[in-house]
């Protein structure tokens, strides 16, 4: 029963120039470098990797918000840059990690989820009065709390608001980066039983980003590995996480601080030299930090290939 | 070890709104303290409250703020501004408020040590691109002269990290530091505050909702709940051994990797911290507790159940297993 994917990402290259100090010259980061994905209706695509490996980058694009230097986000089939911006936001829609610092502090809470509906221009007062507060219970908030201001609402409730804003115009796809993040591990949990039963609900589909690997684990139908730019691993949750194969999945997995007093902090090897975006290694860009690395690994790009039906890498390792 | 850091009977009021009550808790030298608790239960107010940088409509009182020996309470601003930053640094929550969005990396790196350092620029650059290279942040010197929008969320929080060392404090106070970070980064950054806390004698206060971190880092953990530490110990008793509700509460939200089966929702904490208002009484946590009785509309107890751990409770749990 394979149909059209709700979303697909081909070949998506983003480039920044910076400048590269005093007396250098222009250096070009390439923050996110051919990336291509599909992505079925109802699913959870978890995306991990490196910071400034380029996740944010990656959802920016599919939202729209930035230009790709080169490939193609397309939505239902749909080009996304054939749509404009209302039609866009008509379909994807994001909530990101600080509901703080995204929400204008001197609106209510109302007029900050009811804006997308607004900006449409289509829909009239009663329907959008409506909409809000069915949403606004939807999500758990008393009509009494939509009209406070931001800062009267703790972290946990800016951040349903911000999620309440995500889904007003009722978008298939909604890009959380760090949705979480900022929260404690009690209303993390409230959040993320939240988001699931939306996504059941509302037949959502869900690109989320997140750092951490035990509730990417949980919300995650698949998951994507991010290195520098590029897509390292990706397979199905249960096999990622019983299974990593690439070393960069590995020595991810290995870190993870688990509640356990006594045991120190993790040293996975990879060393204190971070990668530098603007001057690739040759080969993979891994090998200068990987254990495991191969003489060809320093020259050879590695090869992408499919271990099984779902899983893809990119790595000399077999 | 002597204490670098000594408050007690800190509160702190928005208006009507209390939200720290008489908080109590030490940061040794050499020593990681940390503070855990619920979004809103007053962790940033806590620490902004000892530097000397609440908001406008926010009110201090506290019986002591010892810093290196001397209470703090009645410095003034040019003193508190002379310790700020040099002596006691801190690492905001947002590190977005916190930076400059006009000004490069390099000038605001720079700007700390030169206005507490007799240093040259030159002098001050290199200081911030050693820096830079400690906490992972590669291109030292393509990085300095961006402004903070062109870095990711785990570039600027490193500069902050960078930013808090640049003075060699003998005090740390580091409000989530590590939640953009990805976890081989998180691992590396706590590794070197490890390393200044050995090195140096630094005293950190670490504010996080990561229990994974505050099980790894942590000498000392404070609970609290809107606004008062509520239970406080030795890391590896309070983990073992958690007497209060909220945080054996707490303890078994927490996901971990390899546990959680999918489809079933997450376990969590029902229900939200209460909004103290003045002549609150008896325990603020009693409305989401399964073991509240009548007495916990009371004045609430403060018990020793063991060395150096204590807890605020008419029922504490005390022994692992029994939930009341
Ligand atoms: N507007 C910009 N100008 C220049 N460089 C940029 C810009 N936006 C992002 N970058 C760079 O692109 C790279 C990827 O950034 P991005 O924000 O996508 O990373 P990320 O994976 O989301 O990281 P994090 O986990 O830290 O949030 C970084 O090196 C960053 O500095
Ligand atoms: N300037 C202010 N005016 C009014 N109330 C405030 C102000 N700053 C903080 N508060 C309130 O004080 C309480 C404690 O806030 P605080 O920021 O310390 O929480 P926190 O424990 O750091 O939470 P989080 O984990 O979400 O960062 C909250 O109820 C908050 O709304
Ligand atoms: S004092 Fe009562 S309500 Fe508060 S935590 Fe203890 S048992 Fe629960
Ligand atoms: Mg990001
Ligand atoms: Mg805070």
């Amino acid at each position: 029963m394979s149909t059209t994917p709700i979303l697909s990402v081909s070949h998506l290259s983003c480039q920044f120039k910076s400048q590269g100090g005093l007396f250098q010259p222009t250096r070009l980061l390439r923050a996110v470098d051919d990336i291509s994905f599909t992505l079925e209706e109802g699913r959870v695509l978890g995306i991990v990797g490196e910071s400034g490996c380029g996740k944010t980058t990656l959802a920016r694009m599919i939202l729209g918000l930035q230009k790709p230097s080169s490939g193609e986000v397309f939505v239902q089939g749909a080009p996304l840059s054939s749509l404009d911006r209302r039609a866009r936001a008509r379909l994807i829609q994001p909530v990101f990690q600080d509901p703080f610092s995204s929400l204008n502090p001197k609106q209510t809470i109302k007029d900050i989820i009811s804006l997308p509906l607004r900006a449409q221009g289509t829909f009239e007062p009663h329907e959008i009065e409506r909409r809000t507060a069915a949403l606004l219970e939807r999500v758990g908030l008393s009509l009494e709390q939509g009209l406070r201001v931001p800062s009267e609402l703790s972290g946990g409730q800016r951040q349903r608001v911000a999620i309440a804003r995500a889904l007003i115009l009722e978008p298939r796809i909604v890009i959380c980066d760090e949705p979480t993040s900022a929260l404690d591990v009690s209303v993390q949990a409230q959040i993320l039983n939240l988001l699931d039963e939306l996504r059941r609900d509302l037949k959502l589909t869900y690109v989320f980003i997140s750092h951490n690997l035990a509730v990417v684990e949980h919300v995650a139908s698949e998951v994507m590995v991010m290195y520098l730019g590029r897509m390292v691993e990706r397979n199905q949750t249960a096999d990622l996480f019983k299974t990593p194969r690439h070393p960069y999945t590995q020595a991810l997995l290995a870190s993870v601080l688990t509640p356990e007093p006594g045991l120190g902090l993790p040293d996975v090897g990879l060393g204190d030299i971070m990668p530098d975006p603007a001057h690739l290694p040759t080969g993979c860009r891994f090998h200068p930090r990987c254990l495991k690395a191969l003489p060809q690994c320093a020259t050879q790009e590695p090869p992408l290939r499919k271990p099984t039906d779902h899983a893809v890498l990119e790595c000399h390792l077999t | 070890m002597s204490a670098i850091l000594e408050v007690e009977g800190l509160a702190v009021r928005f208006g009507p709104t209390q939200a720290v009550r008489h908080a109590h808790f030490t940061v040794h030298q050499g020593e990681t303290h940390c503070i855990v608790g619920e979004s809103g239960c007053g962790k940033s107010v806590t620490s902004l409250a000892i530097m000397n940088l609440l908001a406008r409509n926010g009110h201090r009182h506290a019986q002591k703020i010892i810093f290196a020996g001397e209470d703090i309470q009645a410095y003034s601003d040019r003193q508190m501004e002379e310790i700020r930053g040099n002596r006691m640094a801190m690492i905001f929550q947002e590190p977005m408020t916190s930076l400059n969005p006009s000004y490069t990396i390099g000038s605001q790196l720079t700007e700390v040590l030169r206005r507490h350092r007799n240093v040259s620029q030159a002098e001050a650059e290199a200081r911030a691109m050693a820096l830079m290279a400690r906490v992972g942040i590669t291109a030292p010197a393509m990085r300095l002269r961006q402004y903070p929008h062109q870095l990711s969320g785990g570039l600027r929080q490193r500069v902050m990290i960078a930013m808090a060392l640049m003075c060699e404090p003998e005090l740390l106070i580091a409000d989530e530091p590590t939640t953009a970070l990805d976890v081989t980064v998180q691992a590396q950054i706590l590794r070197l505050l490890a390393e200044l806390k050995q090195e140096l004698g630094l005293g950190i206060l670490l504010i996080t909702h990561d229990l994974g971190i505050v099980a790894r880092v942590a000498d000392h953990v404070s609970v609290m709940y809107a606004g008062e530490v509520i239970e406080s110990g030795r890391t590896a008793d309070l983990f073992a051994r958690p007497a209060h509700p909220y945080t054996r509460g707490l303890i078994d939200c927490v996901p971990v990797p390899g546990k959680i089966k999918a489809g079933e929702p997450l376990g969590s904490i029902p229900g939200t911290v209460p909004v103290m208002k003045e002549g609150f009484q008896g325990c603020a946590f009693r409305f989401r507790c399964a073991s509240a009785t009548d007495a916990c509309t009371q004045d609430v107890p403060r018990h020793e159940i063991g060395a150096q751990h204590h807890v605020l409770c008419h029922h504490p749990v005390t022994d692992k297993g029994s939930r009341a």
